[in-house]
């Protein structure tokens, strides 16, 4: 394996400054830095073929619609999905939920109908769901969790009954970092039939994702949470699910045959892309996978671990810092508070720094409230963090607590 | 003194400062010495309610000048607020809605007062300024 060295050179933007002061990047839960192949990937695609893809007669058309096909490929075996044709591009994870909220309410959902969310859920996978009850009259259920940040696996076997239509629950709280037990939730819903969507957006770049081993139905991530651009994301969804469902988007390419009496559907996965994708993005987003694989996802853990285990053991060592969310199964996340400073106090000072947490609710509200705070600070850590980042983290927040009290 | 001659004194303040830790030090002090607003106005009607952190911001007319008392959940928002008080408050509707802020980008607090209403100053900001024309529209009828 590339020693850290070797590893952080390869992310040109983690050797700048702020502020005159040397950068440590602990919000890689809200964005993940960039390699530099996958700069230089997109700025290929820009350079030398930029083309329309599936369209074209000519060359670049050509070039352009094979190396988005291969970048499908790169996705389908990064996630172990049994087709191509099951991984579809959307604009990432919010993207992902809400294009299944649409088109499975649309397809399964009637009144009365139950969608099981946990206290967990970021924003983008609570709102579209309550969005898809109010069109169709269902009704949301909540998985409650526990102080330490886990949810109750025994409250959620009494929440599935004949009513409940889906599951969708996040692999990993983006919040407070709680790894929640997927494989156990799938397992249950499927001896009802229920389907489950897993929200991948805080586990994919943190583990092995193996959605065939996992038996979920739908897995959906973003693109630039796992070192790759912005504005790309995957929606998996099982194949017989997908050709069930109606696409959510109507447009060009998603089509088979248009007359103004009726439109016929391409099949899988163009139904489901309509318009003009985000094709640098999509391939922009192979050549990151290529790159986690090349680092390999076995060293990338057990580094994110270290990192955890490290930061948790420092932090805690501070008198009047409180972590929140104490689960045993963690990301590399550790969201804390300090005695009763404000936490958006802690984030402006530690900014100045030259320190970047991100500070607030983590478009999370339901899990600040179930702790009874404001928001909380929160360092979200990968495998380029080091643990004099994170001691400089600790001073920085030694630094704080002095000049608040 | 007039409001701009108000800025200009507390640009004169933070020219002072050469290190960004003194300037937000001085910001909490700032903070800290903001006469506290009455409980009874630390509720939802005057609220303002930010992504990061909460304003919450009472006006009182006399008929000729607004007297505004305010209060953050967090000190530094809270030191901005205070700054905002000592320029805004205790004038005329027509100093308000006239006045031209020019003081918190001349002391390098521009980030505080991003679009994104992350901390609730720039709500603040209008919020004072509504005041003020309901007010202007109330003694001239």
């Amino acid at each position: 394996m590339k020693d850290i060295a070797e590893i952080r050179a390869d992310f040109p933007l983690l050797s700048r400054n702020v502020y005159g002061k040397k950068l440590v990047y602990f919000d890689n839960g809200a964005t993940t830095q960039k390699p530099q192949c996958v700069i230089d990937t997109v700025n290929e695609v820009y350079k030398t073929y930029n083309s329309n893809i599936h369209r074209g007669v000519h060359a670049l058309s050509d070039i352009a619609s094979e190396e988005y096909e291969k970048a499908r490929e790169k996705v389908r075996s990064f996630i172990n999905a049994g087709r191509k044709e099951e991984i579809i591009f959307t604009s990432g994870t919010t993207g992902s939920i809400n294009a299944v909220a649409f088109s499975f309410g649309e397809r399964f959902i009637k009144p009365g109908d139950e969608i099981i969310i946990s206290h967990l859920e970021h924003h983008a996978n609570i709102v579209p769901w309550q969005m898809m009850c109010e069109r169709k009259g269902a009704r949301l259920r909540v998985i409650p969790i526990n102080d330490s940040g886990e949810i109750l696996y025994d409250e959620f076997l009494k929440l599935l009954s004949g009513r409940t239509k889906l599951v969708a629950v996040t692999q990993a709280s983006n919040a407070i970092g709680t790894i929640v037990p997927v494989r156990d939730i799938i397992t249950a819903s499927h001896s009802l039939k229920i389907p489950v969507l897993i929200d991948g957006a805080q586990s994919v770049q943190h583990g092995i994702v193996d959605v065939t081993a996992m038996d979920c139905d739908f897995f959906v991530f973003s693109g630039h949470k796992i070192y790759g651009p912005t504005g790309i994301g995957v929606m998996y969804g099982r194949e017989e699910l997908l050709s069930d469902l109606p696409p959510y988007q109507g447009g060009g390419d998603m089509v088979e045959k248009v007359t103004f009496e009726k439109t016929t559907y391409n099949e899988l996965p163009f139904k489901f892309e309509a318009g003009t994708m985000n094709f640098a993005g999509a391939i922009g987003l192979g050549s990151a996978l290529d790159y986690v694989m090349s680092i390999g996802r076995e060293n990338i853990l057990a580094r994110e671990r270290e990192l955890l285990h490290y930061a948790t053991e420092k932090l805690s060592a501070i008198k009047g810092l409180r972590i929140i969310g104490s689960s045993d199964k963690k990301i590399s996340i550790v969201s804390f508070l300090l005695n009763n400073i404000h936490p958006y106090d802690t984030g402006m000072i530690l900014d100045k720094m030259g320190i970047a947490v991100r500070t607030g609710t983590h478009c999370a509200q339901p899990v600040m409230d179930r702790y009874g705070i404001d928001g909380t600070i929160r360092a979200s850590l990968c495998f380029y963090n080091t643990k004099e980042e994170i001691d400089i983290l600790g001073t920085g927040i030694e630094k704080v607590i002095a000049m608040f009290t | 003194m007039t409001i701009n001659e108000i800025q200009d004194t507390i640009i004169d303040d933070f020219s002072a400062f050469e290190d960004w830790m003194d300037k937000y030090n001085f910001l909490i002090d700032l903070g800290k010495e903001l006469p506290l607003i009455d409980p009874k106005f630390r509720i939802k009607d005057y609220l303002i309610e930010g992504c990061q952190s909460k304003v919450w911001l009472h006006p009182e007319y006399n008929g000729q000048k607004i007297t505004f008392t305010a209060d953050s959940d967090a000190l530094i928002t809270r030191g901005i607020v205070a700054l905002l008080i000592k320029v805004l408050s205790d004038r005329t509707p027509d100093e308000i809605i006239s006045s031209n802020l020019y003081f918190i980008d001349r002391i390098g607090l521009r980030q505080n007062l991003s679009p994104t209403r992350s901390n609730g100053l720039l709500s603040m900001i209008r919020q004072i300024k509504l005041y003020a024309l309901a007010y202007q529209v109330k003694s001239k009828k």
